[in-house]
């Protein structure tokens, strides 16, 4: 059953993007690792660094793309699920520091023993464990999705009232994870990792690793999300989203739907934070912080909501343009981010991936003479997008 | 795009410190700082009241001066307790400067001088010396000189013609329990009409009557009660230290009175709480209304709310600018130049907003929010450039600074007109939208845009109107959060989502419901603070506000009927 709902999922589209996905995860490491330095090809560490990082990002796109252009949902707290898989891993990474710290101390971070603490908060049991953390990165992000999303949906929280208070649940961690008494590093966060599964975190040849690992993720968490979409699921989604009070009266549990996507893009939002921690070695608290997920829901408008491809595009696009700009020219990138967010409902309703994709429908109907090819997307069958 | 939490931000630092601290610091800081200065005033004041002061009172501090001319110690102490209760003007400013090491004597001339910032004076009179005495020399004092001074100087100060005074040196006689004060103490309650003052004088009696091992018990029972009349922390502190060897009944009053006195004080820091509630949900208010209208009433997901109301602070600003710069005699009215131009600015800049970007947006309100968050950085980063990223300074009119008093109450000016305004702009907004026409055709437009359409009213210039007149009010805010928080490009930030609770919380389309959303806001939260702390209390706030959307997702107040649906 797993297999055909995979199956399903490698529609053309998703197994094009799959490809370029698994071809740059090859290409970029090699390139790294044996052309020599100053080589035309070369891609620099710092410079994959950058590009695992939009990997991660990206990953976090789709999950949001997930909920947001299939269901309906927008979350404007999926930044903070995104910490919360980051904060595991983090905290894993404390971890194996052990001794090494600047205190030394074998079981405590060094946060911990400069605050006096003498032994180890139960939140931080068996972090010690790379599986142990794993879990945790999908089920602390998951369950927090579940809870809050079983109390929302079922009391019909839906449209602006929902996003307004999932940037109030983000805001609520935001000023819960700045407490020092919380136990995960206050203010600061967690920082100064040494290792990862024994190899040393700054080495290239570990780097080129977690380039792979996000690389590998992204084409599963695309793949998952695909097969989701061209399931049975899938299709309910879209009827919620498109018309929530009929797919009720027809006799969906709605709430439980929306639930069920809700858990799985924060899982998946999760592993995208459980991914950059790493790469960026450090995780804080300004991470929950509500316009970082405000941000997120603009890579997807940006590429295009409702194509999952186009959440990826969005991320990557904005991300190398939001560090191109800041390298250029500082005082002007908040205006082209803020341009941006108003251009893109504006002028690209649909987003990149959308446009384009629309574009080469009509293309093909008029040299055709036929109406559009049967796709997923309700946008494309002609009904009015009521994305709400 | 860092948030950071800033848990006090509501709060200036003024009213942290508490009451009573604050009530008792300013008595203190009175009694140590001002008596110098009061010496130099009386002494030019004086001199007039001299002038006509009776030959008997001159004569009788005439022997205390001659004493003070001897260079002895025992005659000077003498001299000392002849002024103390000599009751003339002139004994406060001889005995301050002796306190202070500026008085001089001439033994040859039997005359006694102050020296003064001005130069040498008479110290009988007040007159001016032009050439000193040859042999002039200081008034020395030892220890026990000292001791005699500041008694004489508590006594002396027990008549002072101010009350602030007066009470300060009960005050002072209160903690020192000196009994020589008793006798002074007596007459001053006996002339006293001042009813804060005679209690003042009363608790300071009580307290040495209280702490007198020989005095009858049932005057130390009296005492114990008569201190409740003060009822301040240092009352319960004093009750509390008595002796153990005190007698049984001495002891069991001052507990009964500790006790009261606690429970008082206790209704009164609910009394504080309840106010500063208030005052934070007044400022919740301040920064929901105008949301309340844009998003409440049209329905437009408004991120970039809190930009206009920095743009109104930023209005302030450059008001004062200006003021400080051109006009330096008008920087009491600069607040009430500043409200106008503020709608003006804000309300512009919302009209421009909605006719150029939300007007194709209409129906589309997801994206309206990402639009409307475009906006609030571009205009952060539009500040940030003309002004930097720095706090700008803005200064508080007088009538905005300073304090009173309300019992153990302390309520600052600012905070009181903050509260007040806050009522104002509601009052107006409600009366707009409820008597003009203007709020008519909003109304109108609102419940049935096709139907008022076809009453021929302009719907897309109200939509911009409506749409301005809550950018405004949001520009108002900020002349008066100019007031109370750091006015920086990320002063909007940090008001956003606390509005947006406000108006959902309060119930969408109904400006009574943001009121009674922001002053419950305001209460909870302030009433949780000493409890949970500000952060965890702000958190506890949030997540009950997410369940409280669970259980009533259309607010407290919602509206009912079809329009809901839509």
């Amino acid at each position: 059953m797993i297999i055909s709902f995979l199956i399903k999922g490698l529609d053309r589209r998703t197994a094009i993007c799959m490809l370029v996905l698994l071809l740059i995860c090859a290409a970029v490491p090699l390139s790294n690792a044996y052309l020599p330095v100053g080589h035309p090809f070369r891609i620099p560490t710092d410079e994959m660094l950058q590009f695992g990082k939009y990997g991660s990002y990206a990953l976090l796109a789709v999950s949001l793309d997930l909920v947001w252009g299939y269901c309906g949902i927008l979350s404007l707290g999926h930044g903070a699920f995104f910490a919360l898989g980051g904060y595991a891993m983090g905290m894993y990474l404390m971890r194996q520091i052990g001794a090494r710290g600047v205190y030394a101390n074998p079981i405590l971070p060094d946060f911990m023993v400069f605050l006096n603490w003498k032994a180890l908060p139960v939140t931080w049991y068996g972090f010690n464990w790379f599986g142990y953390a794993m879990v945790m990165v999908l089920l602390v992000p998951g369950l927090l999705a579940f809870v809050f999303g079983w109390f929302a949906f079922r009391s019909r929280v839906t449209g602006v009232y929902l996003s307004i208070i999932t940037q109030a649940m983000t805001y609520a961690l935001l000023l819960a994870f700045f407490r020092n008494d919380m136990g995960f590093g206050g203010n600061n966060g967690l920082t100064d990792f040494k290792d990862i599964l024994g190899y040393n975190i700054q080495a290239d040849s570990t780097r080129r690793g977690l380039f792979v690992a996000t690389m590998l993720m992204l084409c599963l968490g695309l793949w998952v999300a695909s097969g989701i979409v061209n399931s049975k699921l899938g299709k309910v989604l879209i009827a919620i989203r498109d018309a929530e009070s009929r797919t009720r009266f027809i006799g969906y549990r709605v709430a439980e739907y929306k639930t069920v996507i809700f858990t799985i893009s924060a899982c998946m939002a999760g592993v995208a934070g459980a991914l950059y921690v790493p790469q960026v070695l450090i995780i804080n608290p300004s991470e929950f912080s509500p316009g970082n997920s405000i941000e997120a829901v603009i890579w997807v408008a940006v590429g295009g909501r409702g194509t999952l491809i186009g959440a990826i595009v969005g991320a990557v696009a904005v991300n190398w343009g939001k560090t191109w700009f800041t390298g250029q020219f500082p005082e002007f990138w908040l205006f082209a981010l803020g341009a941006l967010f108003v251009a893109g409902p504006l002028l690209l309703p649909k987003g990149i991936v959308g446009s384009i994709s629309d574009m080469l429908a009509k293309k093909k109907s008029s040299q055709m003479y036929a109406s559009l090819p049967a796709t997923s997307e309700a946008v494309e069958d002609g009904a009015s997008p009521t994305v709400e | 795009m860092g948030g950071e939490p800033n848990s006090d931000m509501y709060m200036s630092n003024e009213e942290t410190v508490s009451p009573r601290r604050h009530w008792n610091e300013t008595v203190m800081l009175q009694s140590l700082k001002t008596p110098t200065r009061l010496a130099a005033l009386l002494i030019g004041a004086l001199v007039l009241f001299l002038a006509m002061a009776l030959p008997s009172v001159a004569q009788s501090i005439d022997d205390a001066i001659a004493k003070l001319t001897t260079d002895g110690y025992s005659d000077t102490a003498a001299a000392i307790n002849a002024l103390a209760t000599s009751g003339s003007p002139r004994a406060l400013p001889i005995v301050q400067a002796l306190n202070d090491g500026k008085l001089q004597f001439s033994a040859s001339d039997k005359k006694v001088f102050i020296v003064t910032a001005t130069g040498l004076v008479e110290a009988v009179t007040g007159a001016p010396v032009a050439t000193p005495p040859a042999d002039i020399s200081d008034v020395r004092a030892n220890n026990r000189i000292r001791g005699l001074v500041n008694a004489a100087l508590g006594a002396l100060s027990l008549a002072n013609p101010d009350p602030q005074k007066r009470i300060a040196s009960a005050d002072a006689v209160f903690k020192s329990r000196d009994e020589g004060a008793l006798a002074a103490l007596d007459t001053a309650i006996a002339n006293e009409t001042n009813s804060t003052v005679a209690i003042a004088f009363k608790a300071a009696k009580a307290a040495i009557i209280l702490f007198k091992a020989d005095a009858p018990v049932n005057d130390r029972v009296a005492a114990a009660q008569a201190i409740q009349l003060r009822g301040t922390q240092d009352a319960v502190a004093l009750l509390r230290s008595l002796p153990a060897d005190t007698p049984k009944p001495v002891l069991e009053a001052a507990n009964a009175s500790a006790k009261a006195i606690e429970y008082n004080l206790a209704l009164w820091s609910m009394a504080q709480n309840a106010w500063y509630g208030l005052s934070l949900g007044s400022v919740l208010l301040l920064a929901a209304i105008g949301l309340a209208i844009t998003f409440g009433v049209m329905g437009i997901i408004n991120m970039a709310h809190g930009e206009m109301v920095m743009i109104g602070a930023y209005v302030t600003f450059v008001v004062q600018e200006i003021i400080r710069t051109r006009f330096p005699g008008l920087f009491d009215w600069s607040l009430t130049i500043a409200l106008p131009l503020a709608f003006m600015t804000s309300g512009l800049v919302g009209i421009a907003i909605e006719r150029t970007i939300i007007r194709w947006l209409y129906g589309r309100p997801l994206d309206t929010l990402l639009a409307t968050w475009g906006i609030s950085l571009a205009l952060q980063q539009t500040v940030r450039s003309i002004f930097g990223a720095n706090n700008r300074e803005v200064g508080s009119p007088s009538w905005m600074s300073g304090s009173f008093q309300v019992g153990q109450l302390s309520i600052t000016w600012g905070r009181m007109w903050i509260i007040v305004f806050a009522l104002i702009v509601f009052a107006g907004l409600i009366a707009i939208l409820r008597r003009t026409p203007l709020g008519l055709q909003m109304r109108a437009v609102t419940q049935n845009r096709s139907m008022a359409s076809a009453m021929g009213i302009p719907t897309a210039w109200i939509d911009a109107l409506t749409f301005g007149l809550g950018c405004g009010i949001a520009g108002i805010a900020g002349v008066a959060l100019s007031q109370i928080d750091n006015v920086s490009p990320n002063l909007g930030q940090g008001y956003i989502i606390d509005s947006f609770m406000v108006v959902v919380f309060g119930g969408v389309g109904n400006l009574w419901g943001t009121l009674v959303g922001a002053m419950t806001l305001g209460i909870v939260n302030k009433f949780l603070e000493p409890v949970a702390g500000a952060v965890l209390g702000k958190i506890f706030v949030l997540v009950a506000i997410i369940l409280f959307i669970q259980k009533r997702p259309r607010g407290l107040f919602a509206l009912k009927g079809r329009a809901v649906e839509s």
